[in-house]
């Protein structure tokens, strides 16, 4: 169980936000993570260089906060491998079908004012609700 | 040069407010979409924070015109709603509900080593490759390769 935490999550967003202004601000690029992990795969692979270096920057968050002192994240998933695996695959599918995820339709698209972002955004809002209220509430677990 | 510093410095930047927003925690996101539980609105004030300052921030790009490292600004060019879109978002939603993992946070933490989420990722990019390799996609790409029209 987690507690609200209004203001570490406020701080954190902007600081997405810093990060999307930026990319835009200095390569032009929009930072939508499923795009820029998608275009590093083979058949549509495409400058891969930038997208290499921002998937590094990720990865290097946790690790340099671990140097400062902080203690790495380790998620918690108490899904079993398979459910994981059916869970990957269809964030794969969808957001390659939808050309977008949280961060490219939900941050930038919404900021943009897209309505293809924003009714991508409310589909994939109620369909993971809708989700979690049928594992945690109907399926008895 | 200046554009892969650029790149990764934005990415170490978003690397951060994923992890001080909480949100590479999954079982934090899972409070946030269980509103029919002990609802957590965290995710909320992340997405707040985040579109107000992305928002101010592409103002900016808009009024200069041109990135400072690159010849162009590439905004997504579609604006329609189509069937793809709205079946891809709901299939992603299920995903993203079923262990609480989106694309940015799932990248985060594959800097723990953990094979979960090492599974997840490549799950994640077999579904991408498998959407990619569809025949009737396939050949929608070629026409599409020239033009990168993706909005995220």
């Amino acid at each position: 169980m987690h507690h609200f935490t209004p203001l570490s999550g406020f701080l954190g967003g902007a600081l997405i936000g810093l990060a999307s202004a930026l990319l835009m601000l200095l390569t032009g690029r929009i930072a939508g993570i499923s795009g820029i992990f998608g275009g590093l795969l083979p058949l549509r692979a495409a400058d891969r260089g930038w997208r290499f270096a921002f998937m590094i920057g990720l990865i290097a968050a946790p690790l340099l906060a671990a140097l400062g002192g902080a203690s790495l994240p380790m998620p918690t998933m108490p899904a079993s491998y398979v459910v994981i695996a059916i869970a990957g695959l269809l964030v794969g599918i969808g957001t390659r079908m939808a050309s977008g995820c949280t961060s490219g339709h939900g941050v930038c698209g919404t900021a943009r004012l897209s309505t293809r972002s924003i009714a991508a955004t409310i589909t994939f809002m109620i369909a993971a609700i809708a989700v979690v209220a049928v594992t945690r509430h109907l399926g008895g677990s | 040069m200046p554009q892969l510093l650029a790149a990764f410095g934005c990415g170490l930047l978003f690397g951060a407010g994923l992890l001080i927003s909480g949100m590479t925690q999954p079982d934090k996101v899972l409070g946030f979409l269980d509103i029919f539980g002990a609802w957590d609105a965290t995710l909320a004030f992340v997405m707040a924070g985040a579109v107000i300052v992305t928002s101010v921030g592409f103002a900016l790009a808009r009024r200069r015109g041109a990135p400072m490292l690159a010849t162009k600004l590439q905004w997504p060019t579609r604006n329609d709603i189509d069937a793809p879109l709205l079946t891809g978002a709901a299939l992603f939603g299920i995903g993203w509900g079923l262990v609480g993992l989106c694309p940015g946070p799932a990248i985060v933490n594959l800097a723990s080593l953990g094979l979960p989420v090492i599974v997840f990722v490549v799950a994640m990019a077999v579904g991408m490759l498998g959407v990619d390799l569809w025949p009737q996609r396939a050949s929608a790409r070629v026409a599409a390769s020239a033009v990168s029209t993706a909005d995220g």
